[in-house]
């Protein structure tokens, strides 16, 4: 019992004087997590609202390959990175297995279908008439694409949340293409392995701690936003 | 060419209109008004040969259709009937498999949104965007690339209008049924469309709700002389609203004319077992007296309840098994207002009962029993006397 509890007691002592490693390494997950999340939503918002607004053949096999890719394991993610960006790999002369931006990479491949499959699904949601209401308002393709993204922003931010929620609490692949390099390419996640590994339950609690209030903070802003009304 | 228009004459060459009697004269003088009146109106809109297909099944069919400047077309048929394709058709919304749309004689071009710039198009859902009252009424505008300052002159105008100024600045998601439709009226009107597509927009509202905002559509139709086309199931709204009325069925007009014509006078089987059930008679309020009226139509005086103004337009309506008839000149022991004698014109076997047409100096429909019939020994050219109460009279008020 004394463990967990000194280890809390450091945690939170850790956590308030800003310890610069603690610090660090938050930093570099909310800027990994955060970069690969910007990607995911470019690529995500883009897919997703094509495929939800067009018919063509074979669409049905794409949503459901989306759907699959929304379950994802990260360490089949991890290992395929790694494969391509291994030296004599596909995307091996680009040099950067083991560095933070390898990170980015496998955690947009995971957020992606993440966001696309939200995006599709919220995209479909809107009143059937909506698209023809809009056209008839005197919209263009392109404003019409326009607002009604526009009109789905809350799911979409539905979206943003599941996929920045999705990789910033992801392990494997971020352990698996980074390398835990201290200082340099060690996130939330890879640190605690690490850590309660060693047996350092004080940092691994105070890093656990700013995951969970991270996780918190994420669900919070997703319920806010699923217990809104959709307007008439 | 006399002065029926291209669209009826096409019917008529089909043999789809023709006079309730089976005679194929529709120049009766109620018609014969009609049409005169409408031969002097500009045809704003022209669909030719439109035809719409649905997974290889044709839903929609129409040789012709004409939409006069500044009048309401009202579309009446039961559900599934293709109302609605044929206002997203005319909308520009759905491509036709084939057939031509003309704006004031000019083609218009596929998809383009040239065209959707100068209509609007109200839904049966409100539709509106997840933000204030006051930037979806402003949505048209700022589509079109509006300034602000105009925007703000033109939209609380509209706002004005519709009686939702008050609630400019409330969030589109907490409004009721019927501030919702008002907002997205408004919303379409604001943009001073050539022609407003209006889809079944009040099937959705309770009954009073339902009357306030037919009641300002209709004033707003008047004042802004817009030019409109609206679907309903409800032939009471569609002789409110409508100028003219067109019966769809099975993805076809049916008939097409004057409002009291194709009430009066169904084309066919369907027409009358949808709308001609009722005897409707154009007539303008010339007395009011202590809860009834007097209204004047063709030559006659038709007495009615109702609330209604001097000088009002109005339709009065008459179910046929309202009507009385009688062999004796005037009908002892009766309390009804209305008595006029005729001559039995048609009688039709229609059923359990006989459908018996009495011109009366206008055309009066009643229903009477086989027995009634063989005891008045009613037959065709026969004069009776024609009796109903002025409670039985079902009142519409019309646009001006």
């Amino acid at each position: 019992m004394d463990l967990i509890l000194e280890g809390i007691r450091k945690a939170f002592y850790l956590i308030f004087t800003l310890d610069r490693e603690v610090l660090g390494i938050t930093l570099l997950s909310l800027r990994v997590s955060g970069t690969a999340t910007l990607i995911s939503l470019f690529i995500g918002i883009t897919t997703g609202t094509i495929v939800a607004l067009t018919r063509f053949p074979g669409r049905q096999l794409v949503v459901s390959i989306i759907n699959t890719g929304m379950g994802l394991p990260p360490v089949v993610v991890g290992l395929f990175v790694t494969i391509f960006l291994w030296r004599n790999g596909p995307l091996g002369f680009l040099e950067i297995l083991y560095t933070p931006t390898a990170i980015i990479l496998a955690q947009a491949v995971i957020a992606t279908p993440i966001v696309t499959g939200i995006t599709l699904a919220s995209i479909q949601n809107l009143p059937a008439n909506l698209r023809l209401q809009i056209l008839a308002l005197g919209a263009t393709r392109v404003q019409m694409i326009w607002l009604l993204v526009k009109e789905a922003r809350l799911p979409l931010l539905a979206a943003v949340m599941a996929g920045f929620g999705g990789i910033i609490s992801e392990v494997g692949a971020s352990i698996m293409v980074g390398g835990n390099i201290k200082g340099y390419s060690r996130v939330l996640t890879t640190a605690t392995v690490m850590e309660t590994g060693r047996g350092n339950f004080d940092i691994a609690i105070a890093l656990s701690i700013i995951l969970m209030l991270l996780a918190f903070f994420v669900n919070a802003i997703l319920t806010q936003i699923q217990q809104r009304e959709r307007p008439r | 060419m006399n002065s029926e228009t291209k669209a009826e004459s096409t019917l008529q060459a089909d043999g789809l209109v023709n006079g309730g009697d089976g005679s194929g004269r529709t120049l009766d003088l109620a018609a014969g008004i009609a049409l005169s009146s409408e031969s002097r109106q500009d045809i704003l809109l022209q669909a030719e040969d439109l035809l719409v297909r649905r997974g290889g099944v044709t839903v929609l069919d129409i040789s012709a259709l004409d939409v006069f400047s500044g009048q309401v077309l009202a579309l009446i048929g039961p559900n599934g009937a293709g109302k609605s394709t044929l206002l997203l058709t005319l909308a520009g919304l759905l491509k036709p498999a084939r057939g031509n749309l003309l704006l004031r004689g000019e083609r218009i071009g596929n998809g383009g949104f040239d065209y959707r710039r100068h209509i609007a198009m109200v839904f049966q859902e409100p539709l509106l965007f997840d933000t204030t009252v006051f930037e979806n009424v402003a949505a048209g505008l700022k589509i079109r690339g509006v300034g602000r300052a105009e925007i703000g002159l033109t939209v609380p105008e509209y706002l004005e209008r519709f009686g939702i100024a008050h609630l400019a600045k409330r969030s589109a998601r907490k409004l009721s049924g019927g501030e919702a439709q008002r907002t997205s009226l408004a919303r379409a009107f604001v943009t001073k469309p050539e022609i407003v597509f209006l889809d079944e927009p009040f099937s959705s509202l309770d009954p009073p709700t339902r009357e306030a905002l037919t009641n300002d559509l209709e004033r707003i139709l008047r004042e802004t002389h817009t030019t409109a086309v609206a679907s309903t199931h409800d032939q009471a709204e569609a002789l409110r609203l409508g100028d003219r009325l067109a019966v769809v069925n099975g993805g076809r007009i049916v008939q097409i004319g004057p409002a009291a014509e194709v009430m009066n006078r169904p084309a066919d089987e369907f027409v009358a077992s949808f709308v001609g059930v009722e005897t409707v008679l154009p007539g303008r309020v010339v007395r009011i007296s202590d809860g009834s009226f007097t209204a004047s139509v063709e030559r006659c005086e038709i007495e009615a309840v109702g609330h209604v103004r001097m000088g009002d337009e109005v339709f009065c309506c008459i179910r046929p098994e309202h009507v009385t008839l009688s062999t004796n000149a005037s009908p002892p022991g009766t309390s009804a207002r209305n008595v006029f004698p005729g001559t039995i014109r048609t009688i039709t076997p229609l059923g359990l009962f006989q459908r018996v047409r009495v011109d009366c100096g206008f055309d009066l429909v009643a229903y009477v029993t086989r027995q009634s019939l063989e005891e008045l020994s009613l037959t065709e050219g026969k004069s009776v006397t024609a009796s109903f109460k002025a409670t039985a009279v079902h009142v519409i008020r019309r646009r001006e």
